[in-house]
């Protein structure tokens, strides 16, 4: 049985939901061209999260196995309504540039995961604190990327200047790379590897051996 | 509760029917709740664009140099109803209140278009369209901003088209709401692809409309060059239904009579 404070604090770093699980890689990709988005994100993700693992978790013993998945799926998908109808009342911009992306925090495998994982066996106020504990894992993840893409992308972070741009007169050339999808893919790449050198118990042992290359004697 | 059973037909329309229930109060009071904010924004969000399609507020800013915020620039546009039928300004429509896009769903209030005619594939057509005058100081056009809208790839672009003073030069040209795929036919936000619109010319010699989207430009002072926009790379689809609406928007079924009414009288 974890403590509390394990259920927390435990996502972060030793069982993080993108490095270790690599799950909700889509919107990691997607929304952390900059720091403004990724944290507007990850409160959204976070909300949704914790909610959801709340409401799972209240009702779980009245809940039928039969129609488990399916109730799940639809507090999810009001909440992350709810969430989008008040990105667009109070931050209009955002909301427009995160577009379908918080839509498809309904779609987040991170969210139904810890719900039928975690919140179907557990009290409510332990499932809040694994919700929040994960969508706290995953904001790591897309803050780290982030801090990587944003200022190496466009030369800023969060809007203001780090790196002057050649454009602008200073010396730094932005890496176009950095503005698109597949640079999100190194950065976690790198982020797992550095998770995984300072926590050697997260590496997998390899599932099959690859064989050595066939003699060609053999072959003939 | 002995007789109580999870897995019972009576419990599972039991727990289906109250979760229906209390997420669809959530989700519509959330929604009725947080509406008149929203459309604060999206009005907002429009002002900017046709102030962005003028040139009169950078891409990246809610204020001018001079510090001027969006509602009062946009007091110095003068708003105006005109008749596309005849090019002649109305005052039968509110144009506070007026909505195009769904005017021209209503039968009444729009003409059919034939296939041959209707190139930026819209299906019907107001009869009365909005249009945002700016002067100067003198009195005399500085600028026409038209509301724009056609089928790209995947639907409907709505935007601004910007017109010089002179009714024959582009100022400007912004997409408000698209559905375009990012990266490739979304690239019409790209500030980049935006800046070549301003100084293309609209019509030909005949005075039909001749805006192009083009693989390649023609050389540099040609005939031709004055027409011609690069497209976006890896946006076919996107790139013709821009042509499109332009060429739709400015010609005889859209604007076309009254930019000649107001060539003529101006």
């Amino acid at each position: 049985m974890q403590t509390p404070k394990e259920v927390l604090i435990d996502p972060i770093f030793n069982n993080n939901p993108i490095a270790l699980q690599v799950l909700g890689v889509c919107s990691a990709l997607a929304v952390t061209v900059n720091m403004s988005t990724t944290l507007v994100m990850c409160a959204a993700v976070t909300f949704v999260t914790t909610m959801s693992n709340v409401l799972v978790s209240a009702v779980r013993n009245r809940l039928p196995s039969s129609i488990r998945i399916i109730v799940q799926m639809t507090l999810i998908a009001s909440l992350v309504i709810v969430v989008d109808q008040i990105l667009q009342a109070v931050a209009y911009d955002i909301s427009k540039s995160l577009s379908v992306f918080v839509g498809l925090i309904i779609t987040n495998c991170i969210v139904m995961g810890r719900a039928e994982a975690f919140a179907m066996q557990n009290g409510p106020w332990l499932s809040a604190l694994d919700g929040f504990g994960n969508a706290l894992g995953y904001s790591v993840v897309l803050i780290a990327v982030a801090l990587v893409r944003e200022p190496l992308g466009s030369g800023t972070l969060l809007g203001y200047e780090i790196l002057p741009r050649v454009a602008d007169g200073g010396f730094y050339y932005p890496n176009g790379l950095m503005l698109l999808a597949p640079s999100a893919f190194f950065i976690i790449g790198l982020f797992i590897w550095a998770i995984r050198s300072w926590k050697p118990d997260q590496v997998e042992e390899p599932t099959y051996q690859i064989a050595p290359n066939m003699q060609y004697r053999e072959a003939m | 509760m002995a007789d109580f059973n999870k897995e019972g037909l009576g419990n599972v329309l039991f727990v289906a029917i109250s979760v229906c229930l209390v997420c669809s109060i959530l989700v519509s009071s959330a929604a009725v709740m947080l509406k008149p904010q929203q459309q604060i924004n999206q009005e907002l969000d429009r002002k900017q664009n046709i102030l962005r399609a003028a040139g009169m507020l950078s891409a990246d800013s809610i204020t001018d140099s001079e510090g001027r915020g969006v509602e009062e620039l946009f007091e110095r546009f003068r708003v105006r109803a005109v008749n596309l039928q005849t090019g002649e300004y109305t005052d039968a429509v509110d144009v506070e209140s007026y909505d195009q896009a769904k005017a021209s769903r209503v039968i009444a209030a729009s003409r059919n278009l034939e296939t041959a005619e209707d190139i930026a594939t819209l299906g019907r057509r107001e009869h009365v369209a909005l249009v945002y005058l700016l002067e100067t100081e003198q009195g005399a056009l500085d600028k026409v901003v038209l509301p724009v809208r056609g089928y790209g790839l995947w639907g409907t672009l709505f935007g601004y088209l910007a017109i010089e003073g002179d009714l024959h030069t582009i100022a400007g040209l912004g997409f408000y709401t698209h559905k375009e795929t990012p990266g490739l036919g979304g690239e019409v936000d790209n500030p980049d692809w935006k800046a070549l619109w301003p100084g293309v010319s609209l019509f030909d010699e005949s005075g039909a409309p001749a805006v192009r989207l083009v693989k390649t430009r023609s050389p540099e002072g040609s005939a031709a060059a004055a027409f011609e926009v690069d497209a976006l790379s890896g946006a076919t689809m996107t790139s013709r239904g821009v042509e499109n609406l332009i060429r739709f928007w400015t010609g005889e079924l859209g604007y076309g009579p009254f930019l000649n009414k107001l060539q003529a009288g101006a």
